[in-house]
Formats: C-alpha cells, sequence, structure tokens
C-alpha cells in the first residue's frame, strides 16, 4: 500500500513541492533561514525522488508513476504526468543540480534573497514538470513558466548586461515557443486530444509529418541550442549569475533534445528521416564550431557557453543517428553535460567570487595557492574533453559509435565526411579546455597576486563533490545509467523506424 | 582448461601502484619517506608479480595455455555488451617485467635525484599513476580498456613533463605534448570505433571470438572500403596513427624531444623506457590485424609497409637531427625518436619479436643513458649543455663507466652490448625485406649516425677539459651561447659553480644495475640462440652457432660492425682529439654552416607547424569568434531592430494615421458632447425654461397628433 501511494504522488509531489515551499517563503523574513529553507526542501526533494530509480521498472517502455486528472474536460486537456527511461535521468538530474544551485548562491546572491530563492524554486517546479508532462497543454505551460523565473534570474541577479541578456533570452527562446503552439495546435486538431502517449506512433500524412517537425525543430533547435541558433546562449551565460547558468547549461539545454526524443522523433518518423541528414550537418558544424569559438574566447563563462553548444552538437548527432547506441549516447551526454558544464560553471562561480571577475588572464595561476580548487577544476575539465573514465568519454563513445554502426548499416544519412568532420571537434576540446586548465592551474610567468585567496570552504567543497562522484562512477561503471534507457530507447526506435520501413516499401 | 594463479590475478600487478598513488595523494605534503615508500614498495611487489607471470609465460610456451585471458562485461551497449579482461601471453610477460624492473630502478633513482623538491611526494604520487596506468596498458585485452589506459598515461606525462610548472617552457611542452598525442589519438579512436562496428568486439582474445582472433579476422579481411582500401588495413593505420603520436614518429614526433623539460627520472622512464615505447607495443599487441592482408591477395599487409617506411624515415630523420644538438637530454631525446623509428621498422619487416626485442634492450639502456645524463646533471649543478661540460670522467667514475655501456649499446659495437644484437636483427629483416632495399639503407645511415653523435656526446661530456668553471659568466655571453629553442637550465641561479661530483649511491646503484642489464640482455637473442623470438612467437629454441655464420646473418654483422665503428672512428676524430672550447663553433658548422643550422634548428619543423597548423588554428578560432559577434550576433541583432524598426513604423503610423482617425472622432464626439454640454449648466432657471418650452413643444405635438387623427 505504502508503495502504491509513493508512485502515485511522487511526480506530482516533486512538481508542486517547490511551489509550496516557495509560498511558505513569503512567511520568512532573516535571509539565513531563507537559505536553509530553500536547502532543505531541494535536498528533501532530491532524496524524495531517489526511490524513482530504484521502483522504476526496466522491462517496459510504458510512462511510469503515471498519474491523470482531467482539468478542462471540454478539450480533454488533462493533468497527466508520468516518467519513462527517456526522461527519468533528466529528472533526477534536476532534483541533483537544485541543491548544488542553492549552494552556490549562498554568498553570491546578497540582494532580495527571498526573491532568488523563489524563483529557483519556481524553475525547479516548471523543469520538472517539463519532463514529467503527458499533455501537451500542460508541457507547454511548464515550458512557458520556466522562461520567467529564468528571466528574472538574469535580469535582476545578473552582470552589467542583464536587461539585454534577459530580454534577449526570454524573446529568442519564446519566438521558438510559438512555432511548438502552433504544432500543438496543429496535432490536436488531427488527434482531437492533448495526450502526448497517444500522438506518439501516430501515423500522419508526409505533408503534415513535415510541418510539425519544422514548427518543433525550430523551437528545440532555439532551446538547445544548435547552430546558427546559438547566439542567445553566451549572452545569458554571462550575465546570469553563477545558479543561472548553472541551471541553463545543466537542466534547460536538455529541453531541446529532450522535445526531439519526445516529440520529433515519435510523432514525425518521416521527416525525421528526411530531415536527418540536415541535422546532422548542423550538429557536426555546432561541434567544430562551437570548438573553435570557444578557443578564442578569454572570458571564462564565454568559453564554457560555447564548449556547450559543442557538447551539444554530440547529442543532437548521436539522436539524429537514429540506432541504439547514438541514442543511448546522446541521452547520456544530456546527462554528462549537464553533470560537467553545470561544475565548470559552479567553478567559474567560485572564481567570480574571489576575483569579480571572469576573465582568464585575472585567473591564471589560481591552482597555485588554490590546490583543492585546481584539483577539481582538473577533473571536471578532462571530464569536458571526454577523457577515458570520466562520463564524458563513454558518452561520446557511445555516440560515435552510434555514427558509425549507422554508416556500416548503410544509412545514407551519415556519411563518412561527416564522422571525419566530427573528428577535430574532440582535439579542439582537448586544446581549448587545457588552455584553460593550464591558465587556471599555472598560469604564465608574471600570475597576478593570488596569495590571499583562500581554497574552497567546505561548502564549495559540498557542491563540487556530488557531481565528482557522478563524473567518474558514470566514466567507471555507466551500467546503472544506460540500463534505465534501454526499453525506452528501443521503443522509439520501433516508432522512428516502421513507418519508414513502411515508407520504403511504398515507395 | 586451468588457468593459472598468476593470471587469475594478473590485475593485482597495475591496481597495487594505483593504490600507492592514492594513498600518497592523501599524504601530506611532509611525509615524503611515506610517499616514496609507498611507491617503491608497491612497485617491488609488482615486479615479483610480473616475475611470477613471466615465469608461468615460460612454462606455457608453445601449450594451449600460452595466452590465457580473463573477460568481464563493463556495460551494455546497443545490442551487446562491452567487456573489459586482460591476458597474460609472452608478450604481456616480457613487457610487465621490463616495465616493474625498470620502473622500480627509476623509482629509487628519484629519491635521490628528486630529494630537494619540496613537492617529492607529489612526484611519487605521479609517477606510481603513470606505472598503473602502464602496467594496465600492458596486460590490456581489450582495445578499449588500452585505449583508456593509453589515455591516462598520457595524462601523467602531461603532469610530469609539467611538473615544473613554474617554467613557462615546461608549461608549454606540456599542452605541446598532450595535444600532438591527442591528435594521434583520435584517430585511434576511430579506428577503435570503426573496429568495434566492424568486428561487434574490442576484445583482443576472446575463445575464438576476440577480433584478433582468427575467425574475426578472415570476416574483416574480405571488406573493401569505399576508397579502395581493404578495412582493416584502413583499421590498422588509424590505430597505427595513435602509436605514431606516442612513440613520436614522423610528423608528429615534436613533442618529444620538448618534454625533456621534465625531471630527469620522467624522462628516462615515461619518455625512453615505457609510455613511448607504448605506440610499438601497440602495433605489436594488434599485429594480425596489421598485418592482414586482402584475402586471395599475396602482396605484403599495406598497414606494415607504411609502417616499415615511417619508422625508416623516422630513424634517419631523427638521429640527423640529434647530430646538432647541444642539449644532453635533447641528444637523448632525438635518439630516442630515432631508436622507436628502428622498432618500428623492425616491426613492419620482420614481425613482433623483431621489434619487440629492441624495445626491450632500448628500454634498459636508453634508461640506463638518461639517468647517467640525470646523474650528470646532477653533479655539474643543473647544467644540460654539453659544451660547458667536458672531463667528467675523472669525477664521475661510476656515471662514466655505465654510461660508457650505454653508448657503446646504443652505438651498436658488436658481441658483448645488448643494442647491437636487437638492431642488427631489424637491419636482418630488413635486409631480406621483399618490397624495398630502401628501409635497409636508412637503417644502415640511421645507425652510423647514432655512433656517431653518440660518440660526439660521450667527447663533450667526459673527455677533455673541465669547462665546468667557465659558465655563468655575464649573461650577455650566456645569451649568446644559447641556441634559440634551448631551454635555459633548470636552476640557473647558481651562482658559485663548484666541482663536480659523483652522484650519491642512490643514484649510482641502479645505473649499475641497469649496465648489467645492458650487457646481459643481447645474449637472449642473438642469432645462435634466439629464445626471445622463440619464446614470443611459441616456438622451442635450441643452441646453434652455427647460425651465426648463416650468409645473410653474418653479412648484416659485418656490415653493422663496420658502421658502428665508422661512425664512432668519425666522432672521435672529429670531437675527441681537440675538444672543443665553449666560444668554438661546431666542427660541422664550421664546414657545413648552413646544413648544421638546418639540423641544429631541426629541419625548422616545429617553426612550420607553429605558421601552419598552429597558425590556422588560431586564426580559425579569431573568425569563429568574429563570426559569432558580427555575422550570427549580427543576424539576431537585425532581426531585433528589424521588430524595433517596424515597430517604430508602426507607431508612427498608429500615431498619425490610426489613431488620427480615432482622434478626429473622439475630438467631433467631444465637441458635440460640449455643444450638448450647454444644456446642462446647473441654472434651474434655465432648466425651468426649457423644460417649459418642452412642454410646450409637447403639448403642441400631442394637439397635432389628436388633430391628425
Amino acid at each position: 500500500m505504502m508503495n502504491l501511494s509513493y508512485n502515485q504522488i511522487v511526480l506530482s509531489v516533486l512538481i508542486c513541492g517547490p511551489l509550496a515551499a516557495a509560498a511558505v517563503m513569503c512567511f520568512i523574513k532573516r535571509e539565513d533561514l531563507l537559505r536553509w529553507w530553500t536547502l532543505a526542501v531541494t535536498f528533501a526533494l532530491g532524496v524524495f525522488s531517489l526511490p524513482l530509480y530504484f521502483r522504476f521498472d526496466l522491462a517496459t517502455p510504458d510512462f511510469q508513476f503515471k498519474e491523470t486528472l482531467s482539468w478542462i474536460p471540454a478539450f480533454k486537456i488533462q493533468y497527466a504526468v508520468g516518467v519513462d527511461g527517456i526522461s527519468l535521468l533528466l529528472v533526477l538530474l534536476t532534483t541533483l543540480m537544485m541543491p548544488l544551485c542553492v549552494l552556490a548562491s549562498w554568498r553570491y546572491i546578497q540582494t532580495r534573497v527571498r526573491e532568488f530563492m523563489i524563483c529557483l524554486l519556481v524553475m525547479e517546479t516548471a523543469m520538472i514538470g517539463v519532463f514529467c508532462a503527458l499533455d501537451l497543454i500542460l508541457f507547454f505551460c511548464f515550458w512557458e513558466a520556466m522562461l520567467i523565473p529564468m528571466a528574472l534570474l538574469i535580469g535582476i541577479w545578473g552582470g552589467p548586461r542583464k536587461i539585454y541578456a534577459s530580454l534577449k533570452f526570454f524573446i529568442y527562446t519564446m519566438s521558438g515557443s510559438v512555432f511548438l503552439l502552433v504544432a500543438i495546435v496543429a496535432l490536436y486538431l488531427k488527434v482531437g486530444s492533448f495526450s502526448i502517449p497517444e500522438m506518439m506512433g501516430q501515423s500522419f500524412s508526409h505533408d503534415f509529418q513535415f510541418w510539425i517537425f519544422l514548427a518543433f525543430f525550430i523551437s528545440f533547435a532555439i532551446k538547445v541550442p544548435m547552430f546558427p541558433f546559438h547566439t542567445w546562449l553566451p549572452a545569458a551565460h554571462v550575465e546570469a549569475p553563477t545558479a543561472g547558468s548553472v541551471l541553463l547549461a545543466s537542466v534547460l539545454l536538455k529541453m531541446g533534445t529532450y522535445g526531439f526524443l519526445r516529440f520529433s522523433l515519435p510523432m514525425a518518423p518521416y521527416a525525421t528521416q528526411l530531415f536527418t541528414p540536415f541535422i546532422l550537418w548542423l550538429s557536426v558544424v555546432a561541434i567544430v564550431y562551437g570548438g573553435f569559438t570557444a578557443l578564442g574566447q578569454t572570458d571564462l563563462k564565454k568559453l564554457v557557453a560555447y564548449s556547450s553548444v559543442a557538447h551539444m552538437g554530440f547529442a543532437t548527432f548521436g539522436i539524429f543517428a537514429l540506432n541504439k547506441a547514438g541514442l543511448e549516447g546522446a541521452m547520456l551526454v544530456m546527462i554528462n553535460h549537464g553533470i560537467t558544464t553545470g561544475a565548470l560553471f559552479l567553478v567559474v562561480g567560485i572564481i567570480y567570487e574571489r576575483l569579480h571577475s571572469r576573465d582568464l588572464a585575472q585567473a591564471a595561476g589560481m591552482g597555485k595557492v588554490m590546490p583543492i580548487f585546481a584539483l577539481f577544476a582538473g577533473v571536471f575539465a578532462l571530464s569536458s574533453l571526454a577523457f577515458p573514465g570520466t562520463n564524458s568519454f563513454i558518452g561520446e563513445f557511445l555516440v560515435m559509435s552510434g555514427g558509425f554502426s549507422a554508416i556500416l548499416s548503410g544509412s545514407a544519412a551519415v556519411s563518412q565526411i561527416l564522422i571525419v568532420c566530427l573528428v577535430p571537434g574532440v582535439i579542439l576540446a582537448a586544446a581549448y579546455m587545457l588552455r584553460m586548465l593550464q591558465k587556471l592551474a599555472y598560469g604564465g610567468t608574471r600570475n597576478p597576486d593570488h596569495s590571499l585567496l583562500r581554497d574552497l570552504g567546505f561548502r564549495e567543497v559540498a557542491m563540487l563533490v556530488p557531481l565528482l562522484v557522478f563524473v567518474l562512477w558514470i566514466g567507471l561503471n555507466p551500467s546503472p545509467f544506460t540500463r534505465v534507457m534501454h526499453a525506452s530507447v528501443e521503443h522509439l526506435l520501433e516508432q522512428t523506424h516502421q513507418p519508414a520501413a513502411a515508407y520504403a516499401i511504398a515507395k | 582448461m586451468m588457468m593459472d594463479w598468476t593470471a587469475r590475478n594478473l590485475w593485482l600487478i597495475p591496481v597495487l601502484p594505483l593504490l600507492a598513488a592514492g594513498l600518497s595523494a592523501l599524504a601530506r605534503r611532509r611525509h615524503r619517506r611515506f610517499s616514496a615508500g609507498l611507491a617503491i614498495g608497491s612497485m617491488a611487489v609488482a615486479l615479483l608479480l610480473a616475475c611470477a607471470a613471466f615465469a608461468t609465460a615460460v612454462r606455457h610456451s608453445g601449450t594451449e595455455l600460452s595466452r590465457q585471458v580473463v573477460n568481464f562485461r563493463w556495460f551494455e551497449l546497443g545490442d551487446g555488451w562491452v567487456r573489459l579482461g586482460w591476458v597474460l601471453d609472452p608478450l604481456t610477460a616480457m613487457m610487465l617485467v621490463m616495465v616493474c624492473l625498470v620502473g622500480l630502478l627509476i623509482f629509487i633513482y628519484s629519491v635521490g635525484y628528486m630529494a630537494h623538491d619540496e613537492n617529492f611526494g607529489r612526484f611519487f604520487c605521479f609517477l606510481s599513476l603513470f606505472a598503473s596506468a602502464m602496467l594496465g596498458l600492458v596486460i590490456a585485452n581489450s582495445l578499449l580498456l588500452f585505449f583508456i589506459c593509453w589515455e591516462v598515461v598520457g595524462l601523467t606525462s602531461y603532469l610530469l613533463i609539467g611538473f615544473w610548472y613554474h617554467k613557462p617552457s615546461a608549461a608549454a611542452a606540456a599542452k605541446k605534448a598532450f595535444i600532438t598525442t591527442r591528435i594521434g589519438d583520435l584517430a585511434f579512436l576511430i579506428g577503435i570505433v570503426w573496429l568495434y562496428g566492424q568486428a561487434g568486439t574490442l576484445l583482443f582474445y576472446d575463445a575464438g571470438q576476440g577480433c584478433l582472433d582468427k575467425p574475426a579476422l578472415a570476416g574483416l579481411a574480405t571488406q573493401i572500403t569505399s576508397l579502395g582500401v581493404v578495412v582493416p588495413t584502413a583499421i590498422a593505420l588509424l590505430i597505427f596513427c595513435g602509436a605514431v603520436g606516442k612513440s613520436g614518429q614522423l610528423p608528429l614526433h615534436v613533442w618529444l624531444p620538448d618534454a625533456m623539460e621534465g625531471p630527469t627520472p620522467v624522462s628516462a622512464l615515461i619518455h625512453a623506457a615505457t609510455m613511448v615505447a607504448a605506440g610499438v607495443f601497440l602495433v605489436a599487441r594488434v599485429y594480425p590485424l596489421m598485418a592482414l592482408t586482402p584475402a586471395g591477395s599475396h602482396s605484403g599487409a599495406a598497414a606494415l609497409v607504411v609502417i616499415a617506411w615511417v619508422g625508416a624515415l623516422t630513424a634517419v630523420f631523427a638521429a640527423s637531427i640529434a647530430v646538432a644538438q647541444t642539449d644532453i637530454k635533447r641528444i637523448l631525446a632525438y635518439s630516442t625518436v630515432s631508436q622507436l623509428g628502428f622498432m618500428m621498422l623492425g616491426l613492419g619487416v620482420g614481425g613482433v619479436a623483431v621489434g619487440m626485442f629492441h624495445l626491450i634492450t632500448h628500454a634498459f639502456f636508453k634508461a640506463l643513458l638518461f639517468m647517467g645524463a640525470g646523474s650528470v646533471i646532477h653533479g655539474c649543478h643543473e647544467e644540460q649543455d654539453v659544451r660547458r661540460m667536458g672531463g667528467l670522467r675523472k669525477f664521475m667514475p661510476v656515471t662514466f663507466a655505465t654510461y660508457a655501456i650505454g653508448m657503446m649499446a646504443l652505438s651498436g659495437v658488436p658481441i658483448f652490448f645488448s643494442g647491437f644484437w636487437s638492431k642488427d636483427e631489424i637491419l636482418h629483416a630488413a635486409h631480406a625485406w621483399s618490397m624495398s632495399r630502401w628501409p635497409f639503407y636508412l637503417g644502415v645511415l640511421g645507425a652510423l649516425m647514432t655512433a656517431f653523435y653518440m660518440t660526439r656526446q660521450m667527447c663533450f661530456v667526459f673527455f677533455g677539459k673541465c669547462r665546468l668553471a667557465l659558465r655563468q659568466t655575464p649573461a650577455s655571453e650566456q645569451g649568446s651561447v644559447a641556441l634559440p629553442g634551448i631551454p635555459a637550465p633548470e636552476h640557473p641561479q647558481v651562482e658559485h659553480p663548484a666541482e663536480p661530483h659523483e652522484s650519491p649511491a642512490l643514484m649510482t646503484m641502479p645505473l649499475a644495475v641497469l649496465a648489467f642489464f645492458t650487457v646481459t640482455l643481447g645474449f637472449l637473442g642473438t642469432p645462435a640462440w634466439p629464445w626471445v623470438q622463440s619464446f614470443l612467437e611459441g616456438e622451442h629454441t635450441a643452441l646453434n652457432v652455427a647460425g651465426l655464420w648463416r650468409p645473410g646473418v653474418l653479412l648484416v654483422m659485418l656490415i653493422s660492425t663496420v658502421v658502428a665503428f665508422t661512425g664512432i672512428g668519425l666522432g672521435y676524430w672529429l670531437y675527441g682529439r681537440d675538444p672543443l672550447d665553449l666560444q668554438q663553433t661546431d666542427v660541422l658548422e664550421r664546414r657545413w654552416p648552413n646544413l648544421f643550422t638546418l639540423l641544429r634548428r631541426k629541419y625548422y619543423v616545429d617553426e612550420i607547424y607553429e605558421w601552419t597548423f598552429v597558425g590556422l588554428n588560431a586564426w580559425w578560432a579569431t573568425a569563429c569568434d568574429w563570426l559569432d559577434r558580427w555575422v550570427w550576433e549580427g543576424a539576431v541583432e537585425l532581426i531585433a531592430a528589424l521588430v524595433v524598426g517596424i515597430g517604430w513604423v508602426d507607431r508612427v503610423l498608429d500615431e498619425q494615421v490610426v489613431n488620427r482617425w480615432f482622434d478626429e472622432t473622439c475630438r467631433s464626439l467631444s465637441t458635440s458632447g460640449g455643444l450638448l454640454s450647454r444644456f446642462q449648466d446647473g441654472r434651474v432657471q434655465k432648466y425651468l425654461r426649457v423644460l417649459g418650452l418642452a412642454l410646450v413643444v409637447l403639448v403642441l405635438l400631442l394637439i397635432w397628433g389628436c388633430r391628425a387623427s
């Protein structure tokens, strides 16, 4: 009985919990208490979300922990939530990152603490909501709701050009959402319902698929962001406070790729095959271009932001390799990017708190006086350049081997040239990450004087250690993480390939 | 099939140093003895285990138990499992003993060499980590595990080259090493992924299912890529790229000489004996794949041809550069590159045994030479320029004797030195190669230059007058002498040069041990008793002195003897008779100044790379940044501006056109309202008046109505 009730309410608790906690905060006055309260809530939610993993049924691709309530019966709009192998890890990633974000803002945020913490909690609600929603309207509500606290985070607690960055972020992603809304309405008119599971595996006409794929694509490509829709990202990252950057990188960017997996592939399989070569090329361009641009940066946050563009290129590449290794690799890259890039932004935040600058030259040689910091920065930088033994290596290895099996299986979309073009991206990652690491850890001959800096405190170690654990855990033993994906990925592939085969026969 | 205890527990060998590294990472900085003791202890136990493994391999040599594998599952990928494992076969066993033994000796030596370093503990932590990864690489039975260890080895190399990171040159060299080798590793990784796609497994041996087992190879040999190359050849060449990067072959050799910025024990262990040889070991490990020929073809394996040529060219190229260097460690570094070329040549033309034999002997005598060089540097107060040394044989007798043994082994002095036998083996195989005779000629030329530059170095360092006292004159003088591209000595602040002195026993003892092996190892692989070769190939061997007198063998032996003595004689004639003074130009430079400068500047390869790849890369990065800033950002800004512009136009339109109509209407409305409001000004009399008037009108209307009806 106890099990049953946990399974039934867990997602709703995760979604509503932060919101309720935010409401409580209106009655808390002391800033310290506010911080502790948020930390406690996010931590409790993190712990509460853990059984999701352990009670997850690995055998079925169905949505689990489902809960369905009627919302607006006239239009068959429901409050329906559930997770499958695709969204499970993303939900857990969100609940993992939240307490770390609170810790990262502990000292950094000194003004309007209450509002900041409320924003964070509302973000959590919206993010978990997006990953759990099984109804298009619900999904869209959360999708849009996410923008507001994020824009506020950037706009109020951001850097010097915060208003510009905040507006740009809001309007850019919002204009993408418009297309999403159009697609949702079109789907409703076709299917007569907003239920996501119902729409998957439907065989829509090719024309219809073409248009909804395009609409989805614009919306998700902006969110990922894919080249050339990425320019909002550096601006937003640079201006956002640490917690904002971390959430942006760890969770928000995953929404785009999640959208591809949840909507584009299963709902428009024919169009997916049609667009695949194009998207693969865009991914490769993103990887190489992002890498080169990262190499040219002196602003640490920009550097990490452009590396994000490159990493997400791996994720989209893996998704559109359209085979098991590619998809699982892509999903692992998503998780890995969340962990590693999140950690790198935390590292940059730590630097900024000490130097009040994100300039690489200013930070040169910090590692000499801060050995613990250097150790963490080193491991995360290695992870970012996909060093074997760290998480990213497994992800990128899977994506590459997915690409290769696509070539070998005769998929016309993946050409050998593509793989060859993919390669420089990996060297580039080594180049820009080592450049950053070496500057940070060793510096040059004449470093700024850092002798007064203190090494990481307990709070900072506490927020980096969990990420470090996952970097090595996924790197050395990825099975527990890939295991949950198998059933859902196989199901997704069936949905994607079946109509294509039918199409090929018809042709 | 009963597996031996040693084979089942082979994993202990890499794990022990790993534990040592982990524990010493946790130790405090002042616990120096703890770190060193831990590292040396773990290596000693690893050496014992390695010897046990070696004994097992020898016992089973030639039987079906000669290759024992243990595989386990790692994670699920696609429809199968990615599996890892370890293997004990003659190749592994031989390599294990070499790495453990050389490693242990260098660890001991480091205690003396690094005695004054403040980061002593960290040094041993890194060294242990390196040893662990290197040993893991040796026992790996999976290309993936191999690659992981391979990368960790590269990482520790990076950390150790940059160990004295306060020197900018060391930090730069570390980065250069990492990135250059990673370029090769990338091709390697693609090869791995491709192989995985083709063979469905990355295990080397797996009861007939592994990618080096015969069935899988037979399957691979039938496939042809779109470029017309057989798939296994393409994969093999990609894998070879990794070896090119790690083993400093052309054109990726540039990092290895720079890596000499690291502490000398590191140069000896990582950049001479073990890590750089890992590339050669890799080729030896996947040799069945390299040697695969297309089904039905009778020509040689294309991959091996490439390997042989790359090796031969590298051997001569690097040896010629070494002729013109003046930094004691750089001469040895180029010598290493050259010798690695010889090993590759041996693998390409002769097979696993030929290349591996030279790898093993080279590991010992090159480690000996590097540690001897370290002892010299130590004794000369961190001086590295050979022109400022001289006459050291009187001051450092042990170092001199052992160094001379190493030098003679490297030069290929016959009979008593291992280098002679192993190099001879390579030349012999090259001589017998059916494809081309050129690699043989190149090899002979390389051998000649090797003997020459080693003699030159010996003359500079150990003979003649001691020039050490002449140094440390004003900076201007030093500037004029110091060559571009050659870094300043490790601790340039030494003010008053004392007499050179012999190093402590902690450093000379390992030298003596290595010297012992340098001499004896050669007898394990002579043509009369080719034990190493038959051990690796799983055959039995018997003493057969007549093997020495076979015509081909004897001819090559004679040639290499003549070559070695010619080189040594030439070197002594040019440099030994009349020791150079500090200000004098090199003998060769006087004769051929242009050629000498070309060699001294290493054929300008670094400069070329700087101009082309590095420059292009930087330019392209800037271009991308610019593109992002102005083009993509510009496009977004343009759209934004457009939207704002439309907004402005709309506003004007709204205010002037749409709104005017509205305003006009409103205005007319208000005017009429104003007119109407006159009726409501609150004056009662007026109201009454109006009321009265209205009443009158109403009455009139009613009357009119009544009248009408």
